[in-house]
Parts: C-alpha cells; sequence; structure tokens
C-alpha cells in the first residue's frame, strides 16, 4: 500500500515537474481548455440567476377559484375548510364579491360596472401552492372544479409552464453545448498527451527495458491529463466569476430601471467542484485513449 | 540456467537472424559472444529479455519458458536481467544518481535502500561523487560504467552486454572488461557479445561463435 501510494506521488510529481517544465504551454492548454469549459458553466450560472430572478419577479403562481353567484356561507365555509386541510396549499385568502368589486373601482376600472344594476363579481378564493410544479397546479385545478359550489378555476399557470419550458430548451442547449465542448477537450488532452508521449519517448523504452510495467508508465501521463483538466476547471471558474463581476453593475442598473433588485450569484462551492470534477474527468479520458492508442507500440 | 532450444529468429521480409541455435548457460558462467557484424549476437542477446521473440524453439530462464511469455509479465521477467545495450541509452536530461536509481523505482525500492544502493553502485563502478552530475558531462568510458551501474543496481542474477567496449579506447575498454569480470566472480551469469574476445580472456570465459546466424563454436 505504502509503495503504490508512494508510485502515485512521484508520479504526480513527475507530472507537476513536466508541466511546470514548458509553464507556456502549460498556461496555453489551460486557457484552451478553460475557455472550452467556461461557456457551459457561465451558461449554467446564468440559467440559475434568470430562474431565481423570474421566480422573485413574478412571485409565487396563483389558482383563483371562482364560486356560484348563488353560493351561501355554509357553502363558502365548506369549500374554505376544505382548502385549510389541503397540506400543498401554502396560503388561502377568501376575496368576496364586495372586495372584488371595490378593488376593481380603485384600480380605475368602475366605469365599466357602471350600468350594471347589481355586482356581477362572485365570491373567490385566491390559492398559492407550496411548488412550483406546473403538474401539481394541473392536478389540483381539476380535483377543484369537482366540488360543490366553484363555478370556474382559473389557474395562473401558464408562465410558470412557459418559463419552465424555456429554461428546459436552454438547459438542453447547454448540455449539447457542453457535451461537444468537453469532447474538444478530450481532444485537446489527447493531443497533448500524444506529444508528451513523444518527447518522453526514449524514457518511456529505456524505462520498459528496466522492467517498468504499463501501468508504471502510463501514470505519470494520467496525472499529467488530470492536472491540466484541473488547470482548465480552475480557468474556467476564474473566467466565470471575472464575468459576474463585470456584469453585476450593468445589471443592477437595468434591474433598478424595472424597480427589481438584480444580484448576479456566482456558482457555489458544489458547482465549482463539479466544474473542476468534471474538467479533470475528461483529461482523464482524453488521457486513456491517448495512452491507450500511442504507447501499445512501444516496444 | 539459460537454455536456447533449437531457436530460430526470422524477420519479417524473410531475413534468418538466429537458425536453429541450441545451447545451455549454466549459473554464473561469463559467456563471451563473438561473430562478424550481422552474425546474430545482438539478436540473441535481445531474445533472453523478450526484446525480440523466437519465431521457432523455445528459450528457458531459470526454468520458466519465456518464449511465449505475455505481455504483462516480460517486466517481471526483465527485473531479474541488467541489460546493457550498444547504445547506452541513458536519460540525459537526469543526473547520474537518478539514471541509476530508475531500475530501483521500478522495482518499488525504499527511498533509503535505493540511496545505498546507487551509492554502493558508483562507488562499484568508479563514479563515486558524481551521483548530482549529469550524463552529458561524462566520457565516453564513464557514460558506460554508468550504464553498467545501472544495469547493475537491482543486483540481477544475469548481465546482457551488448558491445560494450565498442567506441572506447583500449585502457577503457579494459577497465570496463575487469568490471564484467569481477560481477561475474560476484556469481552474476555474465553474456557478453564482443569482437574483442581478448578483453575477456584473463576471466577465463566460455566463447561462442556466431556465423551468419548458426552456431559454429561454443
Amino acid at each position: 500500500m505504502f509503495n503504490w501510494l508512494y508510485l502515485h506521488f512521484r508520479a504526480f510529481a513527475h507530472a507537476l515537474k513536466r508541466l511546470g517544465g514548458q509553464p507556456f504551454g502549460t498556461l496555453l492548454s489551460a486557457l484552451v481548455m478553460g475557455i472550452a469549459l467556461t461557456l457551459p458553466a457561465g451558461g449554467y450560472v446564468l440559467l440559475d440567476n434568470v430562474a431565481k430572478l423570474a421566480r422573485g419577479v413574478s412571485g409565487k403562481p396563483e389558482i383563483s377559484l371562482f364560486l356560484n353567484n348563488d353560493a351561501d356561507s355554509a357553502q363558502i365555509d365548506t369549500i374554505r375548510q376544505t382548502l385549510q386541510k389541503e397540506q400543498q396549499l401554502a396560503s388561502v385568502r377568501f376575496v368576496s364579491r364586495d372586495e372584488a368589486l371595490q378593488h376593481l373601482e380603485s384600480s380605475g376600472l368602475g366605469d365599466v360596472l357602471g350600468g350594471i344594476p347589481s355586482n356581477p363579481l362572485p365570491d373567490a378564493f385566491i390559492v398559492t401552492l407550496r411548488s412550483d410544479d406546473p403538474a401539481l397546479f394541473e392536478t389540483f385545478s381539476a380535483k377543484m372544479r369537482e366540488w360543490p359550489g366553484v363555478e370556474h378555476v382559473q389557474l395562473d399557470s401558464a408562465w410558470v409552464r412557459r418559463l419552465a419550458a424555456l429554461l428546459e430548451l436552454a438547459r438542453t442547449t447547454m448540455l449539447v453545448l457542453s457535451v461537444l465542448l468537453g469532447l474538444a477537450l478530450v481532444i485537446v488532452t489527447f493531443n497533448t498527451v500524444r506529444l508528451q508521449i513523444l518527447t518522453q519517448k526514449t524514457e518511456i523504452e529505456i524505462s520498459r527495458l528496466l522492467g517498468a510495467t504499463d501501468r508504471f508508465i502510463r501514470r505519470p501521463f494520467y496525472w499529467f491529463g488530470v492536472l491540466q483538466g484541473v488547470l482548465g476547471g480552475l480557468v474556467a471558474l476564474a473566467a466565470v466569476w471575472i464575468g459576474i463581476d463585470l456584469l453585476a453593475v450593468p445589471v443592477e442598473k437595468v434591474g433598478k430601471t424595472y424597480g427589481v433588485l438584480i444580484t448576479l450569484a456566482g456558482p457555489g462551492w458544489r458547482e465549482s467542484l463539479a466544474v473542476v470534477g468534471l474538467a479533470a474527468a475528461l483529461g482523464w479520458l482524453g488521457t486513456a485513449i491517448s495512452v491507450r492508442r500511442h504507447l501499445w507500440g512501444m516496444l | 540456467m539459460i537454455i536456447f532450444d533449437a531457436v530460430t529468429k526470422r524477420y519479417p521480409g524473410g531475413y534468418t537472424a538466429l537458425d536453429e541455435i541450441s545451447l545451455q548457460i549454466a549459473p554464473g558462467e561469463l559467456v563471451v559472444l563473438s561473430g562478424h557484424t550481422g552474425a546474430g549476437k545482438s539478436t540473441l542477446l535481445k531474445l533472453i529479455p523478450a526484446i525480440e521473440r523466437p519465431s521457432f524453439g523455445t528459450i528457458q530462464i531459470n526454468g520458466q519458458n519465456i518464449s511465449r511469455l505475455s505481455r504483462r509479465a516480460i517486466p517481471y521477467l526483465r527485473r531479474n536481467i541488467g541489460l546493457v545495450l550498444q547504445e547506452n541509452r541513458l536519460l540525459f536530461d537526469r543526473s547520474v544518481g537518478d539514471n541509476i536509481r530508475l531500475p530501483l523505482v521500478i522495482n518499488g525500492h525504499s527511498l533509503k535502500e535505493a540511496a545505498k544502493r546507487v551509492a554502493a553502485a558508483l562507488d562499484l563502478v568508479g563514479l563515486s561523487g558524481r551521483e548530482k552530475e549529469f550524463p552529458a558531462g561524462l566520457s565516453g568510458g564513464e557514460q558506460q560504467r554508468l550504464t553498467i551501474a545501472r544495469a547493475f543496481v537491482n543486483r540481477p542474477s544475469i548481465l546482457i552486454a551488448d558491445e560494450p567496449t565498442a567506441h572506447l579506447d583500449s585502457a577503457y575498454a579494459a577497465e570496463i572488461a575487469e568490471i564484467y569480470g569481477s560481477f561475474n566472480k560476484a556469481g552474476v551469469t555474465v553474456l557478453v557479445a564482443t569482437h574483442d574476445i581478448s578483453l575477456f580472456r584473463q576471466w577465463s570465459p566460455r566463447k561462442i561463435v556466431l556465423d551468419h546466424g548458426r552456431l559454429v563454436e561454443q
């Protein structure tokens, strides 16, 4: 076990030395990989911010439950009690027909009802759900439509569905982009490791003659690929943070013109770890393919 | 014990480098392989650490048939064989000490043990105190000594040298031959391919002569 760890430590040190021995090349590779990763990483951060912003601006989606005009107070109480028993509801608010009329008049639309002798507006319940899941809204609305005394259920979830669909589309686009750029990253590592193998051809051949196993020879290259991936991931994270820093003030200004406070959030430690981990994994994959392809024929 | 049984080596294209060679080399023997250029000396030596594989026949080393040894098993065979090939094949970007240390690292020796063995190997070949120097700063003869130190540092039971004294002046060549002779005295099986058998005469070696891939004298 100690020997195995020592061999890994040695391979790690060897890879570090190789990376440090050609700082310009290492920097270029890290930049290429970093830029390739910045687009999907930045895209996901942007999407996350947009989703949070949309929720914040629009508030919680609501369901309006309009009652029959002839619904009496007993029916209204029964509906209220039924609603209050529902676990998935976040809030229930009763708006009487008189309140609705007052609200309409105060909003400047009172003239519309001027010619009508009696208040045509129904009593209503405005409910919000704990979840934003559009499917849940549909299920719950369908259930309420069946209740006695309920005339009409108006689902205020169209925007939720629209937003969810748009975010889904953007996420899928980002996924496709991530796969393509990930592939580019694998190719970059493949080529860098190929050049490393060619540079170290003599050392590889000598090591083989001295009894080095395939694993012994491959190990430093794997560390090289992983370290290069990690460097690329760190460059991508730095680029995303710089981007957020640069955009923060202009975005805040735009938000102010709409009376909304917009604060851009960068990737958290989980997302940051995921970016670096993914970059390392892609570096490993590129190395694995390159090593298999180029080391096999040597001695 | 090294046993060649009707070993033939034929290269792609039909060139026969060795033709039905059968011989036995006992443990602790000093064998000098001789013959003109292209006689098959290098090929014969390369068959022992499985750098080349026989086309026909079998080769046994200490009871193990290595003729069809799997790729994975070859490194473990080579760890027990010290190799000095025609080209010195040194790592010129590593120090003398690092060059000698490489087989020990491959073999998984501890740093402490490796340091001890490197110092002993340097002492044995007369390069003490030059551990931190680089091979490019050594003369041809010193580079040859460095290669020998690297081949021997793992304390192999078999030492193979292909033209170790080529390109060296007679004084250096005699010193190198003496190093091989001393290894053999210590019980190591030594196989040397050389054009100059006289260098090894004082060690009373067994002489094997090849001609166009055939064994003509042993």
